[in-house]
């Protein structure tokens, strides 16, 4: 509880104490009643009371505290002091909670995005010194010691250690980082000391970016809370004359038909409805469900630039998908090997290796990586490089030639013509032909899960642009099972397809772009809901996108889409819930079915509902089958298959 | 010119009026005003004096909300 909330927790016990030995009392003198219930009223009610009137002389007539100082007033003034000193005593309990309830949810979040770092080390005079990150110059080393986080962007120059991610991208698995590794600020240093060369300024650090983006999410708001705020602008005055019209209306129509007029329980019941009618519930509830979504979203490494995007989120019906790296990794890996019967593909796959192992080209690095185990160049002598075709070299003396179909051709040899679709490389040993590998861009293990993870979120869609050749696109499209392909697109026909997209889709209907955020920020932004992917470190598509995910794991689009569905769904029955209730109390309350004691009840009552129910929406369960895939080794891609 | 200053305001409802009295002040583009993070973000329109500017912001605030206070 902070400073202000005590203060009002003594100003509550105070008054009620005091409310009920007056009661107590014997008093005879309807005067000294009054004013001894002065004075818990005015402990109690004071800044209401001077709220009220301020509010009047500036404009701002027809608010809560307005209604507040009316509702009491008015019991004072009919002689229910009792009742009027009541209210407001538990108006304020009811604003106490409330402020209590919201400030422990914010202080929630704000501790889950709790990622500043408050300090950075720097060595001076071979002393340790803590110093603000804000000083620190590009290229100073810094020291990071386990268990601090990492405060500037940089890289390591001495040290080994492994780094908590799960902040940033809510992967729980630690990265283990070495001297020449670039290091991203907001990770904890879990094991060793790390010593690190900044590469940006503070302000520029990835984590300073986050808080920023994540902390200016709340100013883009949402249909749902603007439709709230015009809401309550329209709402408060009509309650206020509303309960007028009750107070005077049926006394009036008493006297006309020479009855006895009743004022008091009409102004009572017009009194009680003020007190009813209070829209706190809506106003706190609806922003602070929005604000944990994001929170929640954050924290599994989903940054959502605004309430808005997550509510546009949650009516996607079209995802449109760019294909390499967002689908697939974007690097070339060794898929399929194929050998003519003679040698074993293990062998075929060595042979490969060891010949290519003097080439950098991006093929004979694949190769290498496929091979996994050290090459030892002693035994590769002789190494020709045929530009254009291949290499020729002697690899534990046979003579093996790799490369393309045009250095088979040369050597007279016949090769196989693979139906799949990628880049092949055929091998011949001693002058007669062994077999191929292929190589092509990998598919990611859960890209697949990604898409019926979309269709299950309510994705009426999945479209694949690509400027790949038609071939590779449609097997990667069968493979996933997405909806359309197009292919051997230029960057300027993506746009031209999205906006097709956009034109064809119905009014309410959402269209989400996915890339991976190189060369795509003209179609990220002309899409409704513009994502990027692996963004971790990349600033163009942090800017360029709405909704940014930390890591290139497709399977996050679904999740963010089942937070967006969440939160929306916690934000339409706080708004259902609060106006049933209460609409049946205002109309139960005019017809004197609801005491003064069962309005605020159900005032406060509602809206502390409302807060605890929004707080669900911070709390996201973990995507279902994101662990049995991340045992998936990639290697199980790679298909053995014998000609 | 976008700057972003800390606020104390008590409720949702306050920084929305917060919002809607800023945005009223001349010099300023537009505001944004974010009770979770209870921070207020101010686009100030080309020359003016942001000291000057941001004084008017916060007695105008203080008129619709004496509750709240904004940090300079």
């Amino acid at each position: 509880m902070n400073h202000k909330q005590k203060k009002m927790l003594y100003r509550i016990i105070l008054s009620a104490v005091l409310m009920v030995i007056i009661k107590l009392l014997p008093l005879e003198n309807q005067y000294v009643e009054l004013a001894l219930f002065l004075v818990p009223y005015l402990i109690i009610g004071y800044d209401i009371l001077r709220k009220a009137v301020y509010g009047i002389f500036h404009g701002q007539v027809f608010d809560e505290n307005f209604l507040m100082a009316l509702a009491t007033v008015g019991a004072m003034i009919l002689g229910e002091y009792l009742e009027g000193v009541a209210v407001m005593l538990f108006y304020q309990i009811g604003e106490l909670f409330q402020s209590y309830a919201v400030g422990k949810s914010r202080g929630n979040i704000a501790k889950l995005m709790d990622i500043r770092p408050d300090y950075a080390n720097i060595m001076q005079d071979g002393k340790l010194v803590q110093v603000d990150p804000d000083e620190i110059e590009v290229g100073t080393v810094i020291v990071v010691q386990p268990g601090e986080k990492i405060p500037i962007d940089g890289v390591v120059t001495q040290g080994v250690s492994s780094l908590n991610t799960s902040a940033l991208t809510g992967e729980s698995l630690p990265r283990e980082v070495r001297e020449g590794d670039e290091v991203i600020s907001g990770c904890v240093n879990l094991s060793g000391l790390l010593n690190i060369r900044t590469s940006k300024p503070f302000g520029e650090s990835t984590v300073t970016k986050i808080l920023d983006l994540v902390e200016n999410s709340s100013m883009k708001k949402s249909r749902s809370e603007n439709f709230i705020t015009r809401f309550a602008k329209y709402y408060t005055p009509a309650v206020c004359i509303g309960a007028l019209v009750l107070a005077v209306l049926p006394p009036l129509v008493n006297l006309l038909y020479g009855n006895e007029a009743d004022w008091s329980k009409w102004v009572i019941r017009a009194l009680t409805t003020l007190v009813i009618s209070c829209p706190c519930a809506l106003v706190i509830s609806i922003p602070l469900s929005f604000f944990g979504g994001i929170g929640g979203a954050s924290s599994r490494g989903v940054l959502v630039k605004g309430s808005n995007y997550l509510e546009a989120l949650s009516k996607t019906k079209y995802v449109v998908c760019d294909k390499t790296g967002t689908l697939t990794r974007g690097v070339f890996e060794v898929t399929q090997i194929v050998t003519s019967g003679e040698i074993t593909e293990d062998e075929l796959l060595r042979l490969a290796a060891y010949a290519e192992s003097y080439s950098n080209h991006p093929i004979s690095k694949s190769l290498k990586e496929a091979y996994r185990k050290p090459v030892d160049t002693t035994r590769v002598k002789d190494v020709e490089e045929i530009s254009g075709h291949g290499v020729q070299a002697f690899v534990d003396g046979r003579c093996v030639a790799a490369g393309n179909a045009k250095l088979m051709e040369s050597l007279m040899l016949t090769c196989e013509k693979p139906k799949e679709a990628g880049t092949q490389v055929h091998v011949a040993v001693d002058g007669s032909y062994a077999g191929y590998l292929l190589i092509s861009d990998v598919v990611k293990p859960n890209a697949a899960a990604a898409i019926a993870g979309l269709k299950e979120a309510g994705v009426k869609q999945v479209v694949m642009l690509t400027g790949d050749a038609k071939s590779v696109a449609e097997t990667v499209a069968g493979e996933l099972g997405v909806d359309v392909v197009k292919s051997e697109l230029l960057p300027a026909d993506k746009v031209a397809e999205v906006e097709a997209l956009l034109a064809a889709k119905e009014g309410k209907e959402k269209l989400a772009f996915v890339g991976d955020g190189i060369n795509d920020a003209p179609v990220l932004s002309r899409a409704d809901i513009g994502i990027a992917m692996g963004a971790l470190g990349s600033d163009a598509a942090i800017e360029a996108a709405d909704i940014v995910l930390m890591d290139d794991d497709p399977e996050k689009i679904a999740q963010a889409m089942r937070i967006s569905k969440k939160t929306l769904g916690i934000v339409h029955q706080n708004i259902v819930f609060a106006l049933a209730v209460k609409f049946a109390c205002l109309a139960f309350g005019a017809v004197g079915y609801v005491n003064m004691w069962w309005a605020i009840f159900a005032d406060v009552g509602v809206m502390v509902l409302a807060v605890l129910n929004a707080t669900r929406a911070l709390y996201v369960a973990p995507s279902s089958n994101a662990t049995s895939l991340s045992h998936t080794n990639f290697k199980t891609n790679v298909k053995t298959n014998r000609a | 010119m976008k700057k972003s200053y800390k606020i104390e305001v008590d409720c949702a409802a306050c920084a929305m009026k917060m919002e809607e009295a800023a945005k009223k002040v001349a010099g300023v583009k537009d505001a944004g005003v974010a009770f979770m993070t209870q921070k207020m973000s101010v686009d100030f329109e080309e020359g003016v004096d942001v000291a000057a500017v941001m004084a008017e912001v916060r007695k105008q605030c203080k008129k619709v909300e004496s509750d709240c206070e904004i940090f300079l």
